[in-house]
């Protein structure tokens, strides 16, 4: 029987490798593919304690659609902006986005 | 039993690995490829836990759509791409100090937490997951609300992105 | 209407008359002499008819004609005011009335009313002719209208309202505030030409020397008040108890009794306002003033109110005193100042060459005759002498008035500038003024006391009989002599100008004043004849007892015992003859013969004229004694020391200090603390900003960094805590 821990470093380390690639790359794509990581993590936790703790209940479940639905959207709407920002500036570096400095 | 350990540790060896080759890799293409890799075996994962239908879901929605959807994004913004140069930005050391502490502490958390040795509840008892699924999904004292926000805001999504990602020679005046 | 309606009112027409003409008719001077004149009129009827029936009303000294009202509520009683017409009063206001309206009738004519306006007249300064071109295109000189007609009959009208006032009221306070309006009133009018120097100081001098009369005064009638509770008349000399317990309590000063105490206080402010020695000194420079003006205060009114006020607290100065027995300490006081000033003026009198100067004299020796009177205990005699002088006064005055306009217009027609007021210039005017010679004539002769004819007889012959019966025989000699040298002067006054040959061409060019000036004068020589006659004693031999002698008996009255008549005595009859007739003979004789402008008794006497003459340099001692100390502690002591060297000095550092104090914060604090302070602030924030700002790069994945990392630091501290507790 495999514990619940298992599943739960399992998931911390892939959250922190998602960060991890969240903060440190360079180009913008590979940000979000980072979040990807991060947002499976997430659902790899739901489940793991929907399994373990109630299986019974459906909050578990449906916590991990909304999950899959928001990354969902979210990609598109990132890859979106990326390719808008890609024309005007001829770039996907995520450094040279810098509007906000001040 | 043994044997679900085996594949627990296979997999989740191959998903760390492919995570780690994702933001490392300095050509893009292929972090997205590993991306599809790692995608699966947290699918595997999913059905390790008795979550078929989510097994499912993940390779549709996830590598069927999304890892589809950044390949053509690298494919459109092909000659941006740096892949010569260096991939890490100047904050990466400090990202990894972060990251490796961030695992640490929520490991030590998490182990030091009692209930984290339980085993799974009794399989015999648990009923089918689908059916009770798409009942609380549609039941309005059940999950309905969030569920037709989820539509509202996959909705907003795609006028979104249609929006943003328009060609700017066909004309602004329309908003 | 009743008689006290009419006491009441009778002050009210000449105060209305001032308020309208000051404030209304000032540019207008027919409205203002009207309105004036029409004051005095109105006051004058009023006057009459009350006097008549004052004294047809029996036993007035009893229940006088009074009426009164509560004016100051003091706790549970109340101060009253009000109007009393008793024997007194009576008599005052007849010859009051009569003399004001006669002045105020003269002024028009005297002020030049009608004629043109002289080009180089400015208000101010005496008018000073106009030049007009006849028929023929003669240009001559005329006289030419005041131009500050309008507030001279204002002024009056002023005046005769505060004597009105002085006469008519009950209480001793009515009388101090009529008193002080009088001397208000002769201030300014002494000073009505206000552009000469000597005008102004001499109504200075006026004002000052009657002031310090009036302090005294003052403190009379506060003492009496502490000790009366009341200053009305019958209150307090009705009230037999209240005269006893004042006659028998000592005052704590000099020995006196309150009553003389009271007395003497009192007296000394009559010594100010009727020109006594040693107070007598702006008397003579009063002369300043127009000649109505000199008329009315030192003649008819204002004069005579010092001496009304003296008769009126007869009581109270001869407490104590039995008829026919000693003089108390306060009439020998009194009675020796009147004699010694009678004496005084009179030798002044006679070496003086200004005609209105000689009056001025004159003026202050009768008065000291009644003053005199007063201190001997002649009561009526006092009495009458007042009446008979007012009326005698007045004439001469106006009269004098009279010859200088008449020597004024000889001065514009002849060219030669002469001082036309100097007797010496004068002469033979007789021919060139008749009215004036003979009015002039009578007034001068009743000064003289010539005999039966005249009312100035009457009354010198009643003090000097006064004098004699009363045992004071110092006074007695010292009045005759007076009257010896009053006689002289006045003939020496009436010879040197009407008489004889024009010593001058402005003399020799002299002619008669118009009627508004001449009528007065032929009014007042009848009251001068007739005057006299209704105090004709009874033991007169012939004529006694023809006449009742109605003045006797009625102001008699007032003293509530029937006074025994005096047994006659040939001594002071004759005497009074002598000197009348002697001094009179002397004056001609001695000044008949004079045709040029030199006064024989100059070389006569020498050194003793030039005295006479500076008035017994009187005002000189007055200079330095009294006048330079006070210049010198108001322009030295306390103008340049105290005020500006210690008060201004004083107020100078407090200004500094502060001024350096200002400094000192501003310097010190405002400028490094604050100012630098509110800088600093300013300076750090935006360097603090400034040093902020490169927190935010604007780069995501620098936000993201950060806030893991503050997330795990506070997670970690979160986690610590809970773990502990």
């Amino acid at each position: 029987m495999i514990p619940l821990s298992w599943y739960l470093i399992l998931s911390a380390a892939l959250v922190c490798i998602g960060v991890f690639g969240v903060i440190s790359r360079r180009n913008a794509i590979a940000m979000l593919l980072g979040v990807e990581l991060i947002l499976n993590a997430v659902n790899i936790n739901l489940l793991a304690f929907w399994r373990y703790k109630d299986v019974s209940s459906v909050t578990g479940q449906v916590f991990t659609i909304m999950v899959i639905t928001a990354a969902a959207a979210e990609v598109a709407v990132g890859l979106a902006i990326f390719i808008a920002v890609y024309r005007n500036r001829r770039s996907i570096v995520a450094e040279d986005v810098a509007e906000l400095k001040g | 039993m043994i044997l679900d350990q085996v594949i627990f540790l296979v997999t989740a060896v191959v998903v760390l690995a492919a995570a780690v080759l994702v933001v490392s890799v300095p050509k893009m293409i292929h972090a997205a490829l590993w991306l599809i890799l790692a995608l699966a075996g947290v699918a595997v994962l999913f059905v390790l836990l008795q979550a078929g239908f989510f097994a499912v879901v993940q390779v549709i929605v996830y590598i069927g759509a999304i890892a589809v959807l950044v390949i053509f994004a690298v494919m459109l913004t092909r000659k941006a791409m740096v892949d010569d140069g260096p991939q890490l930005n100047r904050y990466s050391v400090m990202a990894g100090a972060v990251s490796l502490m961030m695992f640490a502490a929520l490991s030590g958390m998490l182990l030091s937490w009692d209930g984290a040795n339980a085993l799974p509840a009794n399989p015999a008892v648990h009923p089918d997951t689908i059916v009770n699924l798409g009942e609380s999904l549609t039941n309005p004292q059940g999950f309905l609300l969030p569920f037709e926000v989820a539509s509202i805001l996959l909705l907003a999504a795609l006028v979104g992105a249609i929006f943003i990602g328009r060609e700017q020679r066909a004309g602004r005046e329309e908003e | 209407m009743a008689a006290e309606t009419l006491l009441w009112l009778i002050p009210l027409p000449p105060l209305a008359a001032f308020i309208l003409i000051t404030l209304v008719t000032n540019k207008n001077k027919t409205l203002s002499h009207g309105l004036a004149i029409a004051g005095a009129a109105s006051s004058w009827v009023m006057s009459l008819i009350v006097f008549i029936q004052a004294i047809t009303r029996p036993n007035l000294a009893e229940n006088p004609i009074s009426s009164s009202i509560n004016w100051l509520p003091t706790g549970e009683t109340a101060l009253r005011i009000g109007v009393q017409l008793d024997n007194l009063s009576a008599v005052v206001l007849f010859f009051v009335a009569w003399t004001i309206l006669m002045i105020f009738i003269y002024s028009v004519g005297y002020h030049n009313y009608g004629q043109p306006a002289g080009e180089r007249d400015v208000p101010g300064l005496p008018p000073r002719g106009a030049e007009i071109k006849d028929a023929h295109g003669h240009t001559h000189r005329v006289p030419s209208v005041e131009p500050m007609y309008s507030r001279f009959f204002g002024f009056l009208s002023l005046f005769a309202f505060a004597m009105y006032l002085l006469v008519v009221c009950d209480n001793l306070l009515l009388l101090y505030t009529g008193w002080e309006i009088m001397g208000l009133c002769s201030y300014l009018l002494i000073g009505f030409w206000y552009g000469k120097d000597s005008a102004k100081k001499a109504a200075m001098k006026a004002f000052m020397t009657t002031r310090i009369g009036d302090v005294f005064m003052l403190l009379g009638i506060v003492f009496l008040y502490t000790q009366a509770g009341t200053l009305n008349y019958r209150e307090i000399f009705g009230n037999a108890e209240l005269m006893r317990t004042l006659t028998t309590t000592p005052a704590g000063f000099l020995g006196l009794s309150q009553a003389a105490g009271i007395g003497l206080l009192l007296f000394i402010g009559t010594v100010g306002k009727s020109a006594q020695f040693p107070l007598h000194v702006w008397l003579p420079d009063a002369m300043e003033g127009p000649t109505p003006v000199s008329a009315m205060i030192h003649a008819a009114t204002m004069v005579s109110a010092g001496v009304y006020l003296a008769i009126r607290i007869f009581p109270l100065l001869t407490a104590g005193w039995e008829p026919g027995g000693a003089l108390t300490p306060a009439m020998m006081v009194v009675g020796a100042v009147g004699a010694f000033t009678a004496l005084f003026a009179a030798t002044i009198a006679v070496a003086q060459n200004d005609i209105k100067r000689v009056l001025a004299f004159s003026t202050i020796s009768q008065l000291g005759y009644m003053i005199a009177a007063i201190g001997i205990g002649a009561y009526t005699a006092a009495i009458f002498h007042l009446v008979t002088h007012a009326f005698f006064k007045a004439l001469l005055f106006l009269g004098s008035g009279s010859v200088i306009h008449g020597m004024e217009h000889g001065v514009m027609h002849s060219g030669e500038h002469v001082d036309a007021q100097d007797m010496l210039n004068m002469g033979g005017l007789r021919k060139k003024m008749p009215v004036t010679f003979w009015t002039f004539l009578i007034g001068g002769l009743a000064l003289s006391g010539f005999p039966i004819i005249t009312a100035g007889f009457w009354s010198k012959d009643e003090i000097l009989a006064g004098a004699y019966h009363g045992g004071q025989m110092a006074i007695f000699i010292t009045l005759a002599l007076a009257a010896l040298l009053t006689a002289f002067y006045t003939m020496r006054q009436i010879t040197l100008t009407f008489f004889g040959q024009p010593r001058t061409e402005a003399a020799a060019h002299a002619h008669e004043t118009p009627w508004t000036m001449t009528v007065p004068l032929i009014v007042l020589s009848v009251f001068a004849i007739s005057v006299g006659w209704s105090g004709i004693p009874e033991h007169f031999p012939l004529i006694g007892g023809l006449i009742p002698n109605w003045c006797e008996t009625f102001t008699g009255a007032m003293l509530g015992h029937e006074g025994e008549a005096a047994a006659f005595s040939a001594v002071p009859l004759l005497v009074s003859i002598v000197v009348s007739l002697g001094g009179l003979t002397l004056g001609w004789l001695a000044y008949r013969k004079v045709k040029i402008a030199v006064d024989p008794l100059k070389q006569a006497l020498g050194g003793l004229h030039t005295v006479l003459q500076r008035k017994y340099f009187v005002d000189e001692v007055y200079n330095f004694l009294f006048i330079r100390p006070a210049v010198w502690i108001s322009e030295v002591f306390t103008s340049r020391w105290m005020d500006r060297v210690v008060i201004d000095g004083f107020l100078h550092a407090i200004a500094r200090a502060f001024l350096w104090l200002g400094k000192i914060v501003r310097h010190g604090f405002d400028v490094p603390v604050v100012n630098a302070g509110g800088d600093a602030l300013a300076a750090g924030i935006r360097k603090g900003g400034a040093a902020l700002s490169p927190m935010q790069s604007g780069r995501v994945q620098q936000y993201m960094v950060v806030t893991i990392t503050v997330v795990m630091v506070f997670s970690a501290i979160l986690f610590a805590i809970l773990k502990l507790v």
